[in-house]
């Protein structure tokens, strides 16, 4: 059976650390801050390593399937005899590799930043937050109950505030943090009212309850009976619960806080906003996935369109941008819209490829996003710039991160054998066999991503006929290296891994093998890909501006990211601010103010005018006195007399 | 002569309680306010003895409240001679209208 000490480590460490490096001021903890985050996140990781060992091989499977076990649970508050908030710690597949990825890259990302951000001002405070993220992650997956989830997934979202905005003396990263914080904590709205109308339906919080009264075929007549403008209450609940999780993974038309939390320090960014936090939303629809298909259908019909969108646009986005950190948090919105639309299109049981290949996607896409960003970090501190066009040439001076790199590359590239090319393998033939337009969507997006992750590599790296800096620091640190390679070496094999025997949607192993013949379309295209980006990008002359000029309006129109912040401005600046914002300000100021004030000024009045009374003079307060009592004397020796 | 009555003896501790209240009300110096509240104690006392004697002769409650009030008065005097000897530290005056710094 599960040990709860082990499985307690993981989440406690992190949370540990992030009181120690937080609260406690010394010179010694400054200096060994992220020594102390490193090694307790290690110690993490090994827990969870060892739990994952011990459930998929020793304990996790029964009769053929892995079960949910509930480790421990206890009851936090109860609000009606049926609905009670309880805490408690569930362990199933995806839980358990979400685990393993979440505490696996967060030790990477530790200790690469130990050389990253030495000398900074707040050394301890950034290992501090990274604490407080980890294990506010880690508990957001291990939760039991939706509502415990939901408080973790508050906590994840603050977290990923702080660290955007750690360097709060740049208006930039603090306009970023906050645009971050606000846009997620709008779409958890949606989630939290979803939670209360699922809590509502099916009286209960608990995960396992919830899927146990909706999550199975027999539940549509349930479902159904109520409804509203056509859709079940049960689907308007999971379309709210998709909303918050769409506002925290960056589905548009959510997404637009994603590049701007790029401000942030370049490990956050691989940690944060690559690999695990932005994947909260995909993890929530995969928790909530049987409900998803058999009480609500049409939402997960939804999904699949949403994420095919989302990887589109960010797709074509992407290839136009000049910041490198930009591409790539356009790239991971669009990694991400296929892990949301394969399981969109997932079906259930024997047909669950969707849902598996999705939960493989997120898993190689953590390590090589995240390898990405390292490397893009190593980049950046190089050439003291974001820009693309500062870069060139940079494989002579930095070899060992040029290679990381391009494995990264060929790895999301979907070229094989790389790891993200079994995983998208997967998307791709799940979407082929169940829905078709999006299975075209998909393919051309693939392609599109081979295009942009090279045009990145090709700018960075070759390209060397501009030599516009001189070599500083050459490669990173042994700390910054080892997670380097160890991430490269997770790219080219994790992919190896026969993924649906553990995770897949009912538990039950799911064997998937790969089709050789209709593996043969996406790779050519991803070759085209790449070779139109080395035409364009590796070759001297200007053959890219040529193009985009050709492109016209529609180069014009991705370049300025489709103008969707300029809608959600106008939205916000103009129609809530005009329409709701401004009467309700002039309510504000003209009714409630007015009635205070009246309210303050009337009992001021009053105290001016009877303050007199007060006079300090010895002989008038006797003589108030005298004829006080003498008066009500005379008033109880009339009354007496009367009666 | 009649040997004084009862109503005597009232319109005596009458009279001294008004002098004492007027006295009260009209001095500024704070050792005649305090003359005029022994008056009015002093009246007090009269009436009690006043009763205790013409209503019941028997008994001896009267006597031992007066007792208790020249005691109380006693203290009451030592206090407020305290007082007026601060005040008059302080403020170099025993006007009673120099001390109301005690207002709004």
């Amino acid at each position: 059976m599960p040990e709860l000490i082990l499985i307690l480590l993981i989440p406690i460490m992190p949370f540990a650390a992030f009181l120690l490096l937080g609260l406690a001021n010394g010179n010694f903890i400054k200096r060994w801050a992220g020594a102390i985050g490193t090694g307790a996140i290690l110690v993490s990781a090994g827990a969870a390593l060892l739990t994952a060992y011990d459930y998929f091989f020793v304990y996790g499977g029964s009769g053929g399937a892995y079960r949910k076990i509930l480790v421990t649970e206890y009851e936090w508050l109860q609000f009606t005899p049926e609905i009670s908030i309880k805490m408690g710690l569930l362990l199933d597949p995806v839980a358990v590799m979400m685990m393993v990825v979440i505490s696996f890259i967060s030790l990477m990302v530790h200790s690469y930043s130990i050389c990253y951000l030495k000398g900074e001002q707040r050394f301890n405070i950034y290992f501090s937050y990274l604490g407080l993220f980890t294990f506010s992650m880690l508990a957001l997956v291990m939760s039991s109950n939706i509502f415990q989830m939901y408080i973790f997934w508050e906590l994840v979202g603050v977290s990923s505030f702080l660290l955007i905005g750690f360097y709060y003396q740049k208006p930039s990263a603090v306009a970023a943090a906050k645009k971050a914080f606000i846009i997620t904590r709008f779409a958890d709205l949606g989630l939290l009212i979803g939670i209360l109308i699922l809590a509502f339906e099916a009286k209960s919080l608990d995960f396992e309850a919830i899927i146990g009264q909706f999550g199975h075929g027999k539940s549509a007549s349930v479902s159904t009976s109520s409804a509203w403008l056509g859709i079940s209450t049960i689907s308007w609940a999971m379309l709210l619960v998709f909303i918050g999780g769409a506002g925290k993974s960056a589905m548009f038309p959510l997404h637009v806080w994603l590049p701007d939390a790029m401000e942030g320090p370049t490990p956050v960014s691989a940690l944060i906003h690559a690999a695990t936090m932005v994947v909260a939303g995909v993890f929530l629809v995969a928790r909530l996935f049987p409900v998803y298909y058999f009480s609500a259908p049409e939402i997960l019909n939804l999904i699949a369109y949403v994420g095919v969108f989302s990887a589109l646009i960010a797709a074509i986005i992407a290839c136009t941008q000049t910041d490198i950190k930009r591409v790539l948090a356009y790239s991971t919105m669009s990694q991400i819209g296929f892990m949301m639309f394969s399981l969109g299109v997932s079906g259930f049981g024997e047909e669950g490829l969707g849902f598996t290949a999705s939960q493989f996607h997120l898993f190689t896409h953590a390590f090589f996003k995240a390898l990405l960003f390292l490397c893009a970090g190593l980049v950046i501190h190089e050439v003291h710039s974001n820009e693309v066009s500062k870069m060139g040439g940079l494989r002579k001076s930095m070899p060992l991160t040029h290679i990381s790199f391009l494995i990264a590359c060929l790895a999301i590239a979907g070229i094989p054998p790389f790891a993200g090319f079994f995983s998208k393998e997967e998307i791709l033939l799940a979407a082929w066999e169940r829905n078709k337009p999006v299975y075209w969507i998909a393919l051309f997006t693939s392609a599109l991503t081979a295009f942009y992750m090279f045009r990145l590599y090709f700018l960075i790296f070759r390209n060397s006929n501009k030599h516009l800096h001189q070599p500083e620091h050459r490669e990173g640190s042994a700390g910054q290296m080892v997670p380097l390679f160890v991430l490269a070496a997770g790219s080219v094999v994790l992919g190896l891994i026969p993924f649906g025997r553990f995770v897949s949607s009912d538990g039950r192993p799911l064997a998937t093998e790969l089709h050789l013949v209709f593996s043969i379309a996406p790779v050519l295209l991803a070759i085209l890909g790449v070779s139109t980006a080395a035409w364009l990008y590796n070759a001297p002359g200007n053959r890219p501006q040529e193009v985009s000029q050709r492109l016209g309006n529609l180069y014009k129109a991705a370049y300025h990211k489709f103008y969707i912040d300029e809608v959600w401005l106008f939205l916000t600046k103009k129609v809530i601010m005009n329409g709701i914002g401004k009467p309700a300000a002039w309510f504000d100021k003209n009714v409630v103010n007015a009635l205070v004030n009246f309210s303050g000024n009337s009992t001021i009045g009053l105290a001016s005018k009877i303050k007199k009374l007060q006079s300090g003079k010895v002989q008038l307060y006797g003589m108030v006195y005298l004829f006080t009592v003498i008066a009500s004397v005379l008033i109880i020796i009339f009354f007496i007399n009367r009666n | 002569m009649n040997t004084p009555g009862l109503y005597h003896i009232l319109f005596i501790s009458t009279a001294l309680f008004f002098i004492g209240v007027y006295g009260f009300f009209t001095r500024r110096n704070l050792i005649t306010i305090l003359m005029s509240i022994e008056l009015i104690l002093n009246s007090v006392c009269l009436n009690f003895i006043a009763f205790n004697k013409y209503v019941w002769p028997e008994k001896l409650d009267g006597v031992f409240f007066t007792l208790f009030i020249i005691a109380i008065a006693a203290a009451e005097a030592a206090l407020a001679i305290a007082i007026i000897i601060n005040l008059y530290r302080s403020h170099n005056t025993i006007d009673v209208n120099a001390a109301e710094e005690m207002k709004y």
